[in-house]
């Protein structure tokens, strides 16, 4: 073959592989879903039925839907304004001059990402366990405050699966947001410094702008975690939720809808639901970050 | 004249002293800080594998107890005993599938990378695009079809329907694209001059030039497989072809008062990614955030 032909050719076969499963496992689905959301089709055997926006409109007047929406926009909300800045102050405290074990401490807060799903529910489940759990025992009982039911108090439930959050997601975040730190030029802090600025004035008008790019990124992925959850909620509280629906996510409602009621069409239109709050609020969260600001 | 020059200059000293002292105490409670969140992190799981050895009697009595009384092995006993669930064998699922995934993955993603990183061809601007759409729409809107889509296929309770779906990982492709780039166009030119195929080129050539980025993404895949719950569940249906997230969800949902065979569960699933962090703990640390930051 010609030097010419085989350059024209190649790209083609290296990326041939990917782009057929991209086209069988993902674009195929994607657009099924869109005709299944605009059906009613009960179970694999039965005949879909044309509904229109049913499926749609359904999901406005649907209490459980609403309810998995208000939680995991709750856990969202606790995932940017806890967990986020809980990793912002944890990599603040690892670039501090003079800290021994730095590479130990970075790798320990790391570590917890790369637990499954599944076994931190296990784990946890005895962290929260009213009677013989370790919080309840170990922090509140020293203090005299009373045992709490973090997994049977539906009040309870949100903060626990955050707390949860918070041990599985803050070293890595806090990891993201080193690599921002060490990127700021040192000079720009020392001419800052030799202006008079204080510890907090220097974080707050060098560092913090300086960090915005990692900042949007961190935040975009907590909230698309956020509306991922399954495991650990549903692990830890079953697939409903626990008490009063309290810890039902938006993918196990619709885990539920599609795999245990079969309610196919349906849950295509939960599907589309959900990609549609995540794009809004990704595009939201960016607009608020002042990424299409001009500049 | 002279007292007054060793009078300003002891006041130095001193306000030299206290800022000394000042800054060893902040740094001393910076070490106290990360060390109290050491604490609060590592706590959870040693619990987990201190209750691993214990009996249940012990786990569930008070006051806690840290460390076991009597250190027993009969939780691993009963567990590898698949007198409950195939336990064993399940972790074997589990490596079959994480180990094969990780290869096709690898390979797969590895090819497009090339493609896009050392070529130009027609389309490949939209087809990058393409790419692109695939990370702001979320996974779950394919779930119901792709679960139908096995369905017709007859691969339900196969690995074929997790492994083949599982390589399509757009993120993959960006990551090793990037890491591609950084291959010397020289260097190949050179080859093809002296015959080399252009399989050859990526394979001899690009592939071993990419080697830090490969593992890195290889254990992020591994991991990821490794730890897997909520697909595996809608396509896995008997306990023989169970990963081991689902076998230990079944056994929490089945035997919650057999804790101490749950812990052992959890712990030793989680030996097999211990191992792996701890081997590649600083590959992962330089190269986790190329991909997702830069890319």
């Amino acid at each position: 073959m010609s030097g010419a032909r085989r350059m024209k050719l190649a790209p083609y076969l290296f990326i041939s592989p990917f782009f057929l499963g991209y086209a069988v496992f993902f674009v195929y689905p994607v657009l099924r879903s869109l005709y299944l959301s605009f059906f009613e089709q009960q179970g694999v055997r039965s005949q879909p039925r044309f509904v229109g926006f049913e499926n749609y409109l359904q999901l406005l007047s649907d209490g459980l839907f609403l309810k998995a929406l208000l939680n995991t926009t709750y856990y969202a909300a606790g995932s940017v304004f806890v967990i986020v800045p809980a990793a912002l102050g944890l990599a603040l405290l690892l670039t501090a001059r003079g800290l021994h074990g730095r590479e130990f401490f970075r790798l320990f807060f790391f570590a917890p990402y790369f637990t499954s799903g599944v076994v931190i529910a296990i784990i946890f489940s005895i962290v929260f366990s009213r009677d013989y759990g370790l919080i309840n025992n170990y922090l509140l009982a020293p203090l005299g405050l009373p045992k709490v039911e973090w997994l049977r108090n539906p009040v309870a439930i949100m903060p626990a699966i955050i707390l949860v959050g918070l041990w599985h997601y803050l070293g890595v975040n806090a990891l993201y947001f080193l690599v921002g730190l060490q990127n700021i030029p040192p000079e720009l802090k020392e001419a800052a410094v030799i202006d008079g600025a204080g510890s907090w004035q220097l974080f707050r008008y060098v560092t913090l702008p300086l960090l915005r790019p990692i900042l949007i990124f961190v935040v975009t992925i907590a909230i698309i975690g956020s509306y991922n959850l399954f495991a650990e909620p549903a692990v830890l509280l079953g697939a409903e939720g626990g008490p009063n629906n309290a810890g039902l996510f938006m993918t196990m409602y619709l885990y539920l809808v599609g795999f245990r009621f079969l309610d196919f069409g349906y849950a295509s239109a939960i599907g589309y639901a959900l990609a549609l709050i995540i794009i809004a609020l990704t595009l939201l969260q960016l607009r608020l970050m002042g990424v299409f600001r001009e500049e | 004249m002279i007292d007054a020059r060793t009078g300003s200059k002891a006041r130095l000293t001193a306000i030299v002293r206290w800022a000394q002292w000042r800054r060893s105490i902040r740094l001393l409670l910076i070490h106290l800080v990360l060390l109290a969140g050491v604490v609060l992190t590592g706590a959870p799981y040693l619990y987990t594998i201190t209750g691993s050895f214990k009996e249940n009697s012990e786990i569930f009595s008070l006051p806690l107890r840290f460390w076991p009384q009597e250190p027993t092995l009969t939780n691993y006993q009963r567990l590898l005993s698949g007198s409950e669930i195939p336990f064993l064998r399940q972790m074997g699922n589990s490596a079959v599938v994480a180990v094969a995934q990780t290869a096709l993955t690898l390979l797969v993603v590895s090819m497009v990378g090339w493609g896009f990183a050392k070529y130009e061809f027609a389309g490949k601007r939209v087809l990058f695009l393409a790419l692109l759409a695939t990370l702001t729409i979320p996974f779950q809107v394919t779930l119901v079809p792709l679960f139908l889509l096995m369905l017709r296929l007859r691969w339900v309770d196969t690995y074929w329907a997790i492994v083949l779906p599982g390589a399509v990982n757009a993120f993959g492709v960006f990551f090793m694209r990037q890491a591609m780039l950084a291959v010397p166009r020289d260097l190949l030119d050179a080859a093809r001059i002296d015959g080399a195929s252009e399989w050859g080129l990526f394979w001899r050539i690009g592939l071993p030039l990419s080697r830090g980025a490969l593992s890195v993404m290889g254990l992020l895949i591994f991991v990821s497989s490794w730890n897997d719950y909520l697909w595996p569940l809608i396509v896995l249906r008997t306990q023989q072809k169970f990963t081991y997230p689902l076998g230990l969800a079944t056994l929490v949902g089945l035997y919650k008062v057999e804790y101490g065979m749950i812990l052992a569960g959890a712990f030793l699933a989680s030996l097999p990614v211990i191992a792996l962090f701890v081997a590649g703990r600083n590959q992962l640390l330089q190269n986790l955030t190329i991909g997702s930051i830069r890319g």
